[in-house]
């Protein structure tokens, strides 16, 4: 009895039928998530994905200009020589090409702008030798007919950034998102000191963003208390003000603490008023980063004080009073007893609010002045001004990394699945 | 209630064809604010009241529109008609292929003795896709109550802690910044993009802003200078004299005009490439382009008409009565020292020297 494999009613193996039963709640559960995750994958994953691909992505260029490109490639860029007429004449036919072509990607001065992220002045030199070809072109012999366009086609700095990047893939998008580039020469090396930004800017963004986390977690952890303790009919009209700046646009709270913050606002006429500071020493406290801080703090209050209340309304009073009962004093009662219990809701409140004020770039740009400007404030510039989108990813990208290099270190210390959301 | 379905899908079904029957839409994209209400007043609503079978739709997200038009084109969905955009954007989009070529003379109206329309545009079109519209200039404004008996009165001022003391509000990006602080440090006009040109000039120039860097407030929208003079947060401070002029005439605040060096700029119209409706458009700007139109713009707005045969014919503020003539940028007496916008000098240099700009403001 003991060997034979046990079976249901209708003789199938108790293994086999449960194996089915398992499958079709498994397939019911996909079901399920399917409509999320498809809506994830289009809307979200795709898009993020081909957005970070443009980082690298320099096709286009060769495409416009094959002929160039093809025998470009030949040129030897040390022998301090022009390339040869073969190179110009296969430009002139490019050029020739592309005025005519009616296809979007092939486009001379998009090609332009695009070497101009690299070197200053090509824009204007395809633009005008674009116009050029518009009206007919120009007759052999090429080389000297574009120089007479423009005395940069007779540059060979010019020329050696046109060969390098004739490449498929580019990494001069990353170089210059570390504040890298390549020289004249055409070696890789940090630029300038005065011409480094990004490295600056990314230090400043995480370190406002942990500033923030640390104050929102001090600000929220006595209101989330007080909030669990109360009866709930108190408590949840308290709640009420905490959410309250959720339902005021972004706009309208940044520029209320404009008026509060600003030399002549509210804050510090009271305070001249009452004689606290004179008239004369009006605290700076908007358009640095003081004012940054206050504003973001604010705006991302709510999003620490909603994990931590979910997780203290869940600790009994009475762990706190057996702690006491057995002789701690109300400070070992806490730090050993109350605190710990709440440590999913700090690691949740924290991650949320250190995440969300990485990516912010509204606030600082109005409050922020020129010390109080993140990393998100120069991706934005980039995606709608200079419309370099290429460096604006990889900006972006290199922002992701840190972002995971850090979740990765709080999930060594304190673990990922120590997280309670609500 | 059987009967009151019916009503209700008879109603609607009889809506959606009156909306198939009616006007075409043709999407605008411009500023919003007064400028779209000016557009609006001198060009859109005349030319809906003559052109029933078009409805002009307003959006106002001109905000950023190259990367807006750029992620449309991408997506192959172009849903704009017109944008509105300054000209160093018109000629980006036009770079990018984003907008199409204009025949200015056979697209559009010539003034009312006949110069062809890219004469009397005159060196304005500095794109073969953009229609001009205003001048503007980016000037600047003060505080009347803070600056004694001694008004501003040029560009020196505003480097001159020791006479002006107090915050100053510049816009954060190089463009205008620099050149000021070039004249301010002795440059002459005429040397300023030569000087620029080189490493040494650019250092030149942040030396001379370093001198007041601790002083300034950087603006980035330019609706904070005017809240900013407003408040009386700034002593003196740089924004579009429509702004400024909005700020006295409209709101009576104490604030003066300082014109010296004030920057010309463009503001005028690009055509989407792959627009659904371009041969309604191009029949709409033949309109809204003419040389009464653009005169009429400056009833709602005191920024310059961009043609030359429309500034004799630029009357009173439509609801001020103020005559507009003198808050012209470009009317004689605030014209003495001008610089127009160098087209070509920052297409080349403005992502180098932004960087440039943006590392000296970090550092």
């Amino acid at each position: 009895m003991s060997d034979a494999p046990l079976v249901t009613v209708d003789g199938t193996p108790l293994k086999v039928s449960l194996g089915r039963a398992k499958r079709k709640a498994k397939i019911r559960a996909l079901l399920l998530v399917a409509p999320l995750f498809l809506f994830i994958l289009l809307t979200f994953f795709i898009p993020i994905m081909s957005m970070l691909l443009r980082s690298v992505d320099n096709e286009n260029v060769a495409y416009t200009l094959p002929n160039t490109a093809d025998l470009l490639a030949e040129w030897d860029v040390d022998s301090g020589d022009l390339p040869d007429e073969a190179v110009f004449a296969a430009l002139a036919a490019d050029f020739k090409a592309a005025t005519v072509s009616k296809e979007d990607d092939i486009n001379a001065t998009k090609v332009g702008t695009r070497f101009n992220y690299e070197k200053s002045g090509f824009r204007s030199m395809f633009r005008k030798t674009n116009k050029i070809f518009e009206k007919g072109g120009v007759e052999p012999p090429y080389k000297e007919a574009f120089i007479k366009i423009n005395k940069r086609w007779g540059d060979a700095d010019y020329w050696r950034v046109m060969q390098r990047e004739m490449r498929g893939k580019t990494d001069s998008y990353y170089l210059a998102a570390v504040d890298s580039g390549y020289t004249d020469d055409g070696e890789r090396a940090m630029n300038k000191p005065g011409k480094r930004i990004y490295l600056k800017l990314y230090g400043r963004t995480l370190g406002i963003s942990l500033l923030i986390t640390c104050i929102c977690l001090l600000l929220a952890y006595p209101v989330a208390y007080l909030l669990s303790i109360l009866k709930s009919r108190t408590s949840n009209l308290l709640m009420i003000l905490v959410l309250l700046p959720f339902w005021t646009s972004l706009l309208v709270r940044t520029s209320a603490w404009i008026a509060l913050l600003q030399k002549e606002g509210v804050i510090n006429s009271v305070l001249v008023s009452i004689g606290v500071i004179d008239d004369a020493n009006r605290l700076l406290m908007i358009h640095n980063a003081t004012g940054t801080i206050i504003a973001m703090v604010h705006v991302l209050l709510p999003f620490m004080i909603l994990p931590l209340y979910s997780v203290m309304k869940t600790i009994p009073p009475s762990y706190m009073r057996a702690a006491r009962s057995l002789g701690a004093t109300p400070f070992t009662a806490f730090t050993k007893v109350y605190m710990p219990n709440t440590v999913p809701g700090i690691g949740a409140g924290a991650i949320l609010v250190f995440i969300l004020a990485i990516g912010y770039y509204i606030t600082p740009a109005l409050v922020g002045g020129q010390s109080g400007t993140l990393i998100s404030n120069e991706i934005a510039r980039h995606l709608e001004t200079s419309l370099n989108w290429g460096l604006a990813a990889a900006l972006g990208a290199l922002l992701l990394v840190a972002v995971f290099a850090l979740y990765l270190v709080y999930d060594k210390i304190v673990g990922i699945d120590n997280m309670k959301l609500g | 209630m059987k009967l009151l379905n019916r009503t209700l899908i008879a109603a609607a079904v009889s809506t959606g064809m009156v909306g198939a029957a009616s006007a075409k839409d043709l999407v605008v994209v411009s500023w919003g604010g007064a400028y779209t209400a000016s557009q609006q007043n001198a060009y859109h609503a005349p030319y809906m009241a003559a052109n029933p079978d078009i409805n002009i739709v307003n959006d106002d997200s001109a905000n950023g529109a190259v990367a807006k038009l750029r992620a449309m084109q991408e997506a192959g969905n172009v849903t704009w008609d017109l944008v509105d955009m300054v000209a160093s954007d018109a000629i980006l989009s036009c770079d990018e292929g984003l907008a199409i070529e204009i025949d200015h003379n056979a697209v559009l109206a010539p003034a009312p003795d006949g110069t062809p329309a890219l004469e009397d545009f005159g060196d304005l079109v500095v794109s073969p896709c953009f229609i001009p519209q205003i001048v503007y200039s980016t000037t600047f404004g003060y505080r009347k109550d803070k600056v004694g008996d001694t008004p501003p009165t040029s560009i020196n001022d505003v480097f001159d802690l020791a006479k002006y003391p107090g915050k100053r509000s510049l816009e954060k990006k190089p463009i205008n910044n620099l050149e000021w602080a070039l004249l301010a440090d002795g440059v002459p006009a005429d040397k300023i993009y030569e000087v620029l040109g080189t490493e040494e000039g650019v250092d030149q120039a942040l030396a001379k802003l370093d001198t007041i860097k601790d002083e300034v407030i950087w603006w980035e929208k330019g609706a904070q200078t005017p809240q900013l003079l407003a408040d009386g947060e700034v002593v003196m401070g740089s924004t579009y004299n429509g702004r400024l002029f909005s700020v006295i005439e409209e709101e009576k605040q104490p604030v003066g005009m300082m014109w010296d060096w004030q920057v010309y700029d463009l503001d005028g119209w690009v055509v989407p490439a792959g627009g659904k409706n371009e041969a309604d458009v191009l029949e709409y700007l033949k309109f809204a382009t003419d040389t009464q139109r653009l005169a009429d713009q400056a009833k709602y707005i005191s920024y310059g008409p961009a043609r030359a045969s429309s500034a004799p014919m630029v009357g009173k503020h439509e609801s001020l009565g103020i005559d507009m003539a003198p808050h012209m940028p470009t009317a004689p007496d605030n014209a003495s020292n001008t610089l127009l916008y160098n087209y070509e000098f920052w297409a080349d240099n403005v992502d180098d020297l932004t960087e440039v700009f943006q590392a000296w403001l970090a550092n």
